[in-house]
């Protein structure tokens, strides 16, 4: 264990390496705040889109007299710009920010690195307003057209290479867990993108096979891209806003080789009961059931690094989002698991409790910690303050607030919708009617979060137009400076000595 | 160095694996899967899956593919003993990985916001109803919150419009509008209506047990 400790110390570098620091800082700045605020941007388009979708779902007469806003464009253009727009905009970011920072390295490839965004937001773009258009594949999480997902490819190849280069050429010898994550989410996510790309506008699979295709890459994005990417941040995170070592390098590792071999296998959990092989559903089952491993794992290893400190969650911006993050993460993957058995999954598939399940993931887990890393990581790279702690109360408060009521407005509705779906006493049409208050309960909650949103988008922009006071210290939700400032000054980090 | 090589192989060697035991081995067994003959109680023979035609049976699968039915339908009859779905009437029997073998993709679905349509070509055989609970689906199903389809339609208020060969015409009931009104399905909708009622998985295939 203290050997460990000596380990990880290199995490919380002393003073001397504040100028080494403030120079990767600046060398990162036109490249990730480049793709933050494209992020951004996606954030707040993808939540119009989605609070359409609700709205059409009670009140289906709303916006219904155009082919481009019906319902079944709407949804899809909404998810695409939330997982390629936003989730993967701003995980980019994060990424390229930590690699440079563990590696010890000045980011390399940075004019690449913005044509790079720039031409990923032309895909964006150029793929929503083709799924709006009635050219989308109805093929979920692939939906964009295959001219314009092969092209993305690009820059896959492009981010192999420099992961593995920053890698190669890396000043600092340890490898931190973050880097393992880090350097997963680059392999797999291109791997998978690329392959199922191939697989589903091909001959290569067949008939249902290329539904298994479709789940294979549609669970994987969340667990092979968004969560190393996640998970990554809060590795890091936690420990340097706390100022205290991670609690053990082992389980970290472990955590890291079990998420690896079990999650992949874990996506035919989708198909359930449909017209697939049963080993197939039930390879799906246990890989599911496998991942309480490194789900456990983790959350052991996050709680027992906060442990004593859970009050400076008062204060810290980053912190309280990227716990609130990784909390969720264990009761999503827990909740995926269980869903994952034959008889929860018998009333849960088909309905609004799946959708649910897949907000508490991709938002309450990934974009919770997303916007925590950016809260630590921007100020940074501009060099100025955030405007306001107001509005990043607002911001945390409606996100919170709105993803709690979302997931368990759904989840309640949703599982009683599957309860009445079985018992064919109930006529179909009584359960899409009883099924309506649960739906407005979602276009609430989601304003809520979109009211979060837009509070984020001004702070971001003001962040941008460098309109903040100088950074001297971080912005805190409270004055109680004297118990946040020793993990948070200048460059942030840790004068813990 | 050597340790970034090992670590990427590892990593890369995971996701293949469940590539292969996930998509391509399950692949290669559909592959063998091939349409059956079916003899008709009158004697003539079918074959089963059927080939989309090419006038408006396969463009109207574009449609549904484009309007985004998907998100609310799904397109696969849960086994007998596992949910309602054969109780419900959706099927006589479970979905097979035979009966998509000619669907490229199948729209499977995850979702019923609206009801499973895997044989919506069998439980429902009339136009008239399609073609009405397309343009405005309160008329047929009262509290459905499915979207209206007015934009494959043609309106006409108070004169009946002049029929056309092949292209159908609907009067609307009173009680939806009380000026007298016709609807003209456009192309898209007689396509779609068309892939709507091939969707029937009706014939028995041994490997249902």
């Amino acid at each position: 264990m203290s050997e460990n400790r000596v380990d990880e110390n290199r995490l919380i570098p002393d003073k001397s390496d504040t100028a080494t620091r403030a120079r990767i800082d600046h060398s990162c700045q036109g490249v990730v705040v480049f793709w933050y605020g494209s992020s951004v941007l996606w954030l707040v388009l993808g939540s119009a889109l989605a609070l359409i979708a609700s709205i059409k779902l009670h009140t289906p007469g709303f916006l219904a007299d155009a082919a481009w806003l019906t319902f079944g464009r709407v949804r899809p253009a909404h998810l695409n710009t939330m997982i390629y727009g936003w989730a993967s905009m701003s995980g980019m970011g994060t990424l390229l920010w930590l690699m440079a920072r563990l590696c010890k390295l000045e980011l390399p490839w940075r004019r690449i690195l913005v044509f790079a965004g720039l031409y990923w937001n032309m895909i964006v773009a150029a793929g929503t307003w083709q799924i709006l258009a009635g050219n989308g594949t109805s093929i979920e999480w692939l939906e964009f057209p295959w001219m314009i997902s092969i092209p993305l490819g690009a820059i896959f190849v492009m981010l192999i290479a420099l992961t593995i280069h920053m890698l190669r050429n890396r000043k600092e010898k340890h490898l931190y867990v973050s880097q393992w994550y880090l350097f997963g989410a680059t392999i797999w996510f291109p791997f998978l993108y690329l392959a199922a790309t191939i697989l589903i506008h091909s001959s290569a699979a067949v008939g249902v096979a290329k539904g298994t295709a479709n789940w294979w890459f549609a669970h994987n994005v969340l667990g092979l891209w968004l969560t190393p990417i996640g998970l990554g941040s809060a590795y890091y995170f936690i420990p340097k806003v706390l100022g205290r070592p991670i609690h053990s390098y082992y389980l970290s590792i472990i955590g890291f080789w079990t998420l690896a071999l079990f999650y992949n296998w874990a996506g035919t959990h989708h198909l359930i009961g449909g017209p697939i092989p049963a080993w197939l559903a039930t390879v799906g089952i246990v890989g599911s059931m496998m991942m309480f491993v490194p789900v456990l794992t983790v959350a052991v290893n996050h709680h027992m690094t906060m442990v004593g400190n859970f009050h400076r969650l008062r204060s810290s911006p980053t912190l309280r989002f990227i716990v609130f993050g990784a909390m969720s993460y264990t009761i999503v993957s827990i909740q995926g698991s269980l869903t994952a058995l034959r008889h929860v999954n018998e009333t849960g598939h088909f309905t609004h409790y799946t959708i649910a399940h897949a907000h508490l993931g991709v938002y309450a887990f990934y974009t919770m910690i997303a916007f925590g890393s950016m809260y630590y990581v921007m100020p940074r790279l501009v060099g100025r303050e955030w405007i306001s702690s107001r509005l990043i109360k607002v911001h945390f408060w409606c996100c919170a607030i709105g993803i709690t009521m979302y997931w368990i407005g759904l989840s309640w509705g949703g599982w009683l919708q599957g309860t009445w779906m079985n018992n064919p006493d109930v006529p179909f049409i009584d359960i899409v009617k009883r099924m309506v208050p649960y739906l407005w309960s979602r276009s609430i909650a989601g304003t809520l979060m979109t009211i979060g949103h837009f509070a984020f988008a001004i702070l971001v922009w003001k962040m941008i137009r460098r309109e903040g006071e100088w950074l001297v210290e971080p912005t805190l939700f409270s004055s109680d400076k004297e118990s946040a400032l020793p993990s948070e000054t200048v460059h942030g980090e840790v004068a813990k000595s | 160095m050597n340790r970034i090589t090992l670590i990427g192989a590892g990593i890369l060697f995971t996701v293949i694996a469940s590539l292969f035991g996930l998509v391509l081995i399950p692949s290669n067994q559909f592959e063998s899967m091939q349409p059956k003959e079916f003899t008709n109680p009158d004697g003539s023979v079918v074959v089963y899956p059927t080939q989309l035609d090419s006038w408006r049976e396969e463009p109207g699968s574009f449609v549904y593919r484009a309007m985004g039915c998907i998100y609310c339908h799904s397109q696969q009859v849960r086994p007998e003993g596992y949910g309602a779905d054969i109780e419900r009437g959706w099927g006589q029997r479970r979905s097979v990985p035979r009966d998509y073998v000619l669907q490229n993709p199948p729209y499977l679905g995850t979702m019923r916001t609206g009801p499973d349509l895997a044989n919506i070509g069998v439980r429902q055989t009339s136009e008239q109803w399609h073609y009405t609970h397309l343009y405005d689906p309160q008329i047929t199903s009262p509290g459905s919150v499915m979207p209206p389809f007015g934009f494959l339609f043609s309106t006409h208020k108070d004169v009946e419009p002049k029929s056309i060969p092949g292209i159908p015409v609907f009067k609307l009931p009173e009680s939806y509008d009380y000026r007298p009104t016709w609807i003209v399905p456009n192309e898209q909708a007689m396509q779609l209506v068309a892939y709507l009622a091939t969707l029937r998985q009706e014939h028995s295939l041994e490997e249902v047990k």
